[in-house]
């Protein structure tokens, strides 16, 4: 084996060669009928960046680009340095993919697939670890197609970061597994961000967006409409409060952006005390739903 | 656990890989039992059937029919554990998206072309190895002559696995899912075999069936393997009164070379994109 070097990258040089990928006005058409709409995003060294966004939003397609399998119909994009339109192998060795491709034959036990995967990188990390940091140590002699779903996606999750890559994509890695294989799987996230791995990730699950990543991008009608960290993510949503109580038998509830003017009005009229008071901030869920148009973003009424 | 690399060899070979595939494509193929039933059988069944229904018969030049026979026998059965199974096998792993992983692991394509040639290789050569014994201990079939008749069996059965290779690799490229692709070289095949005179003695097929034929491998080989069982005298009965050993090399070289060349630069590893 040829030696390898494995240091962690120092946090301060994250930034230094520029940022792992960069989109600007990312466009693609399916038979005329357009996907992606000017989608700009950056993702920066080091850091785990989730892309949300509803079925057909184009979350999948801008991976698909970026990782060199799709071919894109304008705008300029850069990963790890190079268009990946007409990168080469040496800038393949340096990307993982957990791709939602079989493996290689479903008649293949997993330690047999992760062995002969091993075959088409430098710089393989073990069967053994990958077994272990996946939680498919039992499973080593099962045949792949005698894996449940939750199994071969963490067996694919393996194959994703098997040759060490400084930049992993992950699309949907957590559909389909079990609360337990979640956790593990998130674990795992973890540790690659630790060794300076760079991670994109598409999700459904805000939890898991809220989770893992540094920062979250919402893709909607083909453009990224917001992105910032899960905590602050739609900063202007985030301060529309909802004040809500109960009057007469009936749940009442306003929206605002001055919480505290509306309790004032609530509390001059109320004779003693306001049942079933309570004053809420908007979590990810809300805001995601606001920006992706599934629920009205106007603050104020009353419903 | 892991860390990014500052530094990073570069990729492994395709020669590394080729032989990585290899070993896979033949694992693989063991674990399939149809498969592998079907590959070594038959040939052994066609020999049974032809032998026992025709034994009697006699061919141009005056040989039995089992005797004149083996050699499009040995030819079909070349085409079937490559022609037919590497169209259908790469026609499923585009449909499964195993060929798209392999196109995000940067996998050269001569890799894993070679690793398919390597399997049909070794699968070609335990296939006649079942087959031939069969031929010389149940129908008296004698073997090559001597070690330059041995000599043409050897690159004959190379070459047109090979190009049996290619010609599959080429047919899986023209698109469609996994069953069209199956069903189409199916067809494909069972034309191919009476053009170019498996069933029949070549010499009495119509000309534009023979004309036909020669642009693809399985006519050369099978002449081929004529040339490596029949007496040298046979010859003159082939339609140019020859074994034509050199046009032979000509066609088979040319469709590995030629056609391996346009299939690794024009393979695709997906569905729907260019």
């Amino acid at each position: 084996m040829t030696t390898t070097e494995v240091v962690p990258r120092p946090a301060t040089a994250a930034g230094a060669d520029g940022p792992a990928v960069r989109v600007r006005g990312l466009e693609k058409r399916y038979g005329g009928r357009a996907v992606l709409e000017g989608l700009d995003l950056e993702v920066r060294r080091g850091e785990v960046f989730a892309l949300l966004g509803p079925n057909g939003a184009g979350k999948t397609t801008t991976i698909e680009v970026l990782e060199g399998v799709r071919r894109r119909d304008g705008g300029a994009v850069t990963v790890l340095g190079e268009d990946p339109a007409r990168a080469g192998r040496a800038w393949r060795a340096r990307i993982g993919v957990v791709s939602q491709g079989e493996p290689a034959g479903q008649a293949l036990s997993v330690r047999e697939t992760l062995d002969h995967f091993a075959a088409y990188t430098a710089t393989p990390r073990s069967t053994a670890d990958l077994l272990d940091a996946v939680g498919l140590t039992d499973q080593a002699g099962t045949r792949v197609g005698r894996l449940s779903g939750g199994q071969q996606r963490r067996l694919a999750v393996a194959l994703g970061v098997q040759g060490r890559p400084d930049l992993v994509f992950l699309d949907e890695p957590t559909t389909g597994m079990d609360p337990v294989a979640r956790r593990q799987f998130w674990e795992l996230v973890r540790n690659l961000r630790a060794g300076g791995t760079t991670v994109l990730l598409t999700t459904h699950y805000l939890d898991e967006a809220a989770e893992l990543a540094d920062r979250v991008g919402v893709v909607s009608g083909g453009r990224l409409v917001e992105v910032g960290a899960p905590d602050e993510l739609g900063a202007a949503l985030r301060r529309v409060a909802t004040v809500s109580w109960t009057e007469a038998g009936a749940r009442r509830q306003v929206r605002t952006d001055a919480p505290a003017a509306v309790l004032r009005d609530l509390l001059a009229v109320a004779p003693s005390e306001v049942p079933g008071l309570t004053v809420t901030s908007p979590g990810l869920e809300d805001v995601y739903l606001q920006l992706v148009g599934a629920v009205p973003t106007t603050a104020g009424g009353t419903r | 656990m892991t860390a990014v690399l500052t530094t990073r060899p570069g990729p492994p070979s395709a020669a590394r890989i080729a032989l990585a595939r290899t070993r896979l494509e033949l694992r693989l193929f063991a674990r399939e039992r149809q498969q592998v039933v079907f590959a070594f059988a038959y040939p052994l069944v066609m020999m049974v059937i032809f032998g026992s229904l025709l034994g009697g018969d006699e061919t141009p030049g005056g040989f039995s029919f089992p005797r004149y026979f083996l050699a499009g026998i040995a030819a079909t059965g070349i085409m079937l554990v490559s022609f037919q199974a590497v169209a259908t096998s790469i026609a499923a792993e585009r449909e499964t998206g195993q060929l798209e992983r392999l196109q995000l692991l940067g996998t050269p394509p001569v890799a894993y072309f070679a690793g398919k040639a390597g399997q049909v290789l070794v699968t070609t050569a335990v296939q006649l190895a079942l087959l031939l014994p069969l031929a010389r201990y149940s129908f008296d079939v004698p073997m090559p002559v001597d070690a330059a008749h041995w000599l043409t069996f050897a690159w004959v059965t190379a070459l047109g696995a090979l190009a049996g290779t290619v010609l599959g690799i080429a047919v899986s490229g023209l698109g469609g899912s996994a069953a069209s692709v199956s069903t189409s070289v199916m067809g494909f095949a069972i034309v191919l075999q009476f053009f170019s005179g498996v069933f029949f003695a070549f010499p009495e097929l119509p000309g534009w069936m023979q004309q036909g034929a020669a642009l693809f491998p399985l006519k050369w080989l099978t002449q081929g393997m004529r040339s490596a069982f029949l007496s040298d005298g046979a010859s003159a009965f082939e339609i140019v009164g020859g074994w034509e050993h050199g046009r032979t090399v000509l066609v088979l070289v040319g469709w590995v070379i030629i056609g391996g060349v346009v299939c690794v630069r024009t393979s695709r590893w997906r569905r729907g994109e260019g």
